[in-house]
């Protein structure tokens, strides 16, 4: 028997206002310029994270920043994980998220702690369906025994389907899907006999569900499932449509976030995803629900945001509209060794401390600028340690997605500075003394390198 | 321990400076030979004459070849040196090191940058590899952090702190348009300064130094064999550099509205030269006044202005062309630009001029010591040079 520990989720702070596009009604949350899939499942897995150390780590994704090169291995290293942490990453398909819990679920059985972390950025064809009604999100769940849990797994079920609904080739910009009448006489049965597996694996009867997080590429292939099982319109999860859009393969996830966020001990939960085929897993909340909430939860990422994007600078982020550079040299990628040598710090965000006089230093150091001791020194990571805006000032000449670039000098609350980059604020909002935490991201793509590191945003 | 300079021991006997701005038609080496020339000319010297050569330049060559090749200097010692915006002034720095330790008799300090082939607007800093976490932050960006800690600091309205700048900008066009060298030559009305378009911070186009190419060059010997050359040598006080260990970035002490750098380098250089009150004995400055705050706070590290008065000062007049103490009476970075190996020697040429009294329409009257400065970095991270000079020994 195995359960969730822990969960986290992440929505960016910009929605695309679907009206104000021209695309239809309500909103869709976008990864801003400097975010990807790998920086939104980190976002997710700190929040998921709090003490738990897994000694597993699978990364679910169908834009992975690397065709080659393992985007987990970034993750387990924004995150800290230990070096001997086992990674798996998942893709292909917007249901491994879902299958990725199942199976973390599955490993937590087998008595390890897993971190699964799901992070997409959906970019649909302008104008398409696809761009409409999808998302872009985090979110993480930690597995691991049943007598920790928050919520155990009381049975699962899953299918493959071969069928050409949704697909991609590699070099592709955009996925397309087959007519969708065709994905609902496939896939609509699928989902339906794959529920009822479920629910008759945990010894479950519908009617006693207290949610039902119904998620596929198309919603109509789970459409039938609630009069299938007698479901009351109360028990079916919100879909999220409206306000962030159908999130690849954190969506199912971040369905069930909510639903954590506000359950009780007792309540039961059918989650379900259909892409290529289904997955479906039974859970119960148990007495211990209220202790693995994280700080965060969905519905406090869904009031936090700014709407008031330009739909052509959307399109600029996504790479679909070209537009004119700043006369400035292109960003340089960064050097495998020197990342490598300081891992701790671009990745994990670890500086150090002075032990004989107490001063913090990032990047760390190895004489202190204070005191001048050298190798007194102790490694302090300040990922999740707030600050404050000492000054800034508003760049408008270095190379941006979003120009101007707003350039501070923070002061850590436990002591340290560092000259740091600011994101998701608006530049005529910005103030010194305004709070910040900092926020692992994408900086650039140089020469095909991603560039990630942290930057401060405003707290949300 | 001491810091014991080398006051009155060596002396600058010739100069050459080519005009700053785009030289489209000229290479790296034409810039060379024409501020060379220049200043062999100026000492009266076969190019043969000159021992050893101390070249500067940030990036736009690799090694004493540079010059070498461009001079055809035959199998001379050439050293090719660089520390960032204080490039030029530590070939000046070096060379009279050398002429004041005996090893050569007659040396030759040289600065040249060429920036406008690139075609980037601003200084493009070429760096060593890096991890990606470096900070990316433009020179108007980081020195544009100034104004609002000094408006914080002093209680200066953001307003009255943009007129300041402003009138640094004024003043320095105001001196560049009377320079025949200069890259920018016309006085720039006050309102188009204000106006110009944001770049960083509180900074328009008008608060940022430009981009140019250009070369200077200087012959120095020991003073005592000054004038076999010239009848007219300018002689040299002191020599000060001192580089930042990044304190200002590390430690949450600092508060932006200093450069620790510039305050030490300062204070050092008047020690040796014998400067004990520098707003009175100093006739003349020439500063780093890569962009307008620069030049205000400047004022106040280099002991020009007390703590929190130099916007008065400035508003008052005090550092123009005409005031009780004129800095940048050549224009400045703001009307040359900052070709960076250049610079810290075109600033010496217009001690040069102004102590020999040839500056023409810019001369002040009778000036007796001059002081050159040159910052490189940012503030809280930087690398500051000061040297003083005069028109006679003791």
């Amino acid at each position: 028997m195995s359960g969730i520990l822990r969960y986290g989720s992440y929505i960016p702070f910009y929605r695309l206002d679907r009206q104000a596009a021209g695309i239809g009604r309500g909103e869709r949350a976008i990864a801003s310029y400097d975010e990807d899939a790998v920086s939104l499942a980190v976002e997710a897995g700190r929040e998921a994270l709090g003490g738990s150390r897994p000694d597993t780590l699978i990364f679910a994704t169908t834009n992975p920043p690397y065709a080659e090169k393992l985007n987990a291995a970034a993750i387990a290293a924004a995150l800290d994980l230990a070096p001997q942490t086992r990674s798996l990453e998942l893709g292909g398909t917007s249901r491994m998220g879902l299958s990725g819990l199942s199976l973390a679920c599955d490993l937590a059985a087998a008595g390890r702690t897993a971190l699964v972390c799901a992070g997409d950025v959906v970019i649909g064809a302008p104008g398409g369906a696809r761009e409409r009604d999808s998302g872009d999100a985090g979110v993480a769940f930690v597995t691991g025994p049943a007598e920790q849990a928050i919520a155990r797994v009381l049975g699962s079920a899953s299918a493959t389907s071969e069928v050409l609904d949704v697909w991609r080739t590699p070099d592709a910009p955009f996925a397309k899907q087959w007519e969708e009448r065709f994905g609902v006489e496939v896939l609509a049965p699928i989902s339906l006999d794959t529920a009822k597996r479920a629910l008759a694996a945990a010894r479950v009867e519908p009617e006693t569900l207290t949610k039902v997080v119904l998620d596929a590429t198309n919603r109509r292939d789970v459409a039938a499932i609630p009069k299938a099982l007698g479901l009351k319109p109360e028990q079916l999860a919100d879909p999220l449509a409206d306000n962030v859009g159908r999130s690849g393969t954190a969506h199912a996830g971040l369905m069930l976030a909510q639903v954590l966020d506000t359950a009780a001990p007792g309540d039961r939960i059918l989650v379900l995803s259909t892409a290529d085929g289904c997955d479906a897993l039974v859970l119960e909340a148990t007495d211990r629900i209220a202790t693995g909430r994280p700080q965060r939860s969905v519905a406090h990422w869904v009031a936090s945001k700014r709407t008031d994007l330009p739909y052509n600078t959307y399109l600029k982020w996504r790479g679909i509209l070209p537009f004119e550079p700043p006369r400035r040299p292109d960003p340089i990628r960064p050097a495998a060794p020197v990342m490598k040598r300081h891992e701790r710090w671009k990745y994990a965000f670890q500086g150090s401390r002075c032990q004989s006089c107490g001063q913090g230093h990032l990047p760390p150091q190895r004489v202190c600028v204070k005191c001048g001791s050298i190798d007194q020194m102790k490694d302090e990571r300040f990922a999740d340690q707030a600050c404050s805006i000492t000054t800034f000032t508003l760049d408008h000449l270095a190379y941006s997605l979003q120009p101007p670039v707003i350039s501070t000098v923070v002061d850590f609350d436990c002591g340290g500075r560092m000259a740091c980059e600011l994101t998701d604020a608006e530049p005529k909002e910005v103030r010194i003394g305004d709070n910040l935490e900092m926020t692992f991201r994408r900086f650039y793509t140089g020469q095909g390198v991603h560039n990630y590191f942290w930057k401060a945003r405003p707290t949300r | 321990m001491a810091s014991n300079g080398i006051k009155d021991k060596v002396a600058i006997v010739g100069m050459g400076c080519t005009a700053f701005g785009e030289h489209w038609d000229k290479d790296t080496s034409d810039m060379l030979i024409e501020a060379a020339t220049e200043a062999y000319q100026s000492a009266g010297v076969d190019p043969q004459a000159v021992d050893a050569y101390w070249l500067g330049t940030f990036a736009s060559g690799i090694s004493g070849i540079v010059f070498a090749e461009a001079m055809k200097t035959p199998y001379k010692p050439v050293t090719r040196l660089e520390n960032m915006c204080a490039t030029g002034s530590e070939a000046l720095r070096n060379a009279a090191y050398a002429v004041a330790s005996g090893a050569y008799d007659l040396v030759m300090a040289v600065g040249v940058e060429k920036l406008k082939d690139g075609g980037y607007s601003g200084l493009v800093v070429p760096s060593p590899d890096g991890d990606g976490t470096e900070s990316s932050m433009t020179a108007p960006a980081m020195f544009s952090l100034l104004a609002p800690a000094y408006c914080k600091k002093y209680g200066v309205d953001e307003g009255e702190l943009k007129d300041v700048l402003s009138r640094i900008a004024w003043k320095n066009h105001v001196a560049g348009a009377k320079n025949p060298k200069a890259q920018f030559r016309k006085e720039v009305p006050m309102e188009t300064i204000c106006n110009s378009p944001r770049v960083a911070g509180m900074f328009g186009v008008f608060d940022c130094s430009g981009v140019a190419d250009g070369a200077a060059a200087a012959i120095l010997c020991r003073a005592e064999d000054a004038h076999k050359y010239t009848d007219r040598p300018i002689y040299l006080k002191a020599f000060s550099i001192a580089a930042g260990p990044n304190e200002g970035f590390i430690s949450e002490d600092y508060d932006f509205t200093t450069f620790k750098e510039v305050v030490i380098s300062a204070q050092d250089a008047y020690q040796q030269a014998g400067v004990t009150n520098p707003r009175e004995q100093i006739s003349m400055a020439e500063v780093h006044d890569c962009f307008t705050a620069t030049e205000l706070v400047l004022m106040e590290d280099m002991g020009f202005s007390e703590r929190g008065q130099g916007w008065r000062d400035v508003l008052e007049g005090r550092f123009d062309g005409n005031g009780p103490q004129p800095v940048n009476p050549d224009g400045g970075l703001k009307s040359f630009g900052h070709p960076i190996g250049a610079s810290g020697l075109r600033m010496m040429y217009e001690m040069w001029l102004q102590l020999r009294g040839e500056a023409g329409d810019r001369q002040i009257d009778n000036p007796k010591l001059g002081l050159t400065h040159n910052l490189g970095g940012q503030p809280g991270r930087c690398v500051s040079f000061v040297s003083i000079v005069g028109k006679d020994i003791g």
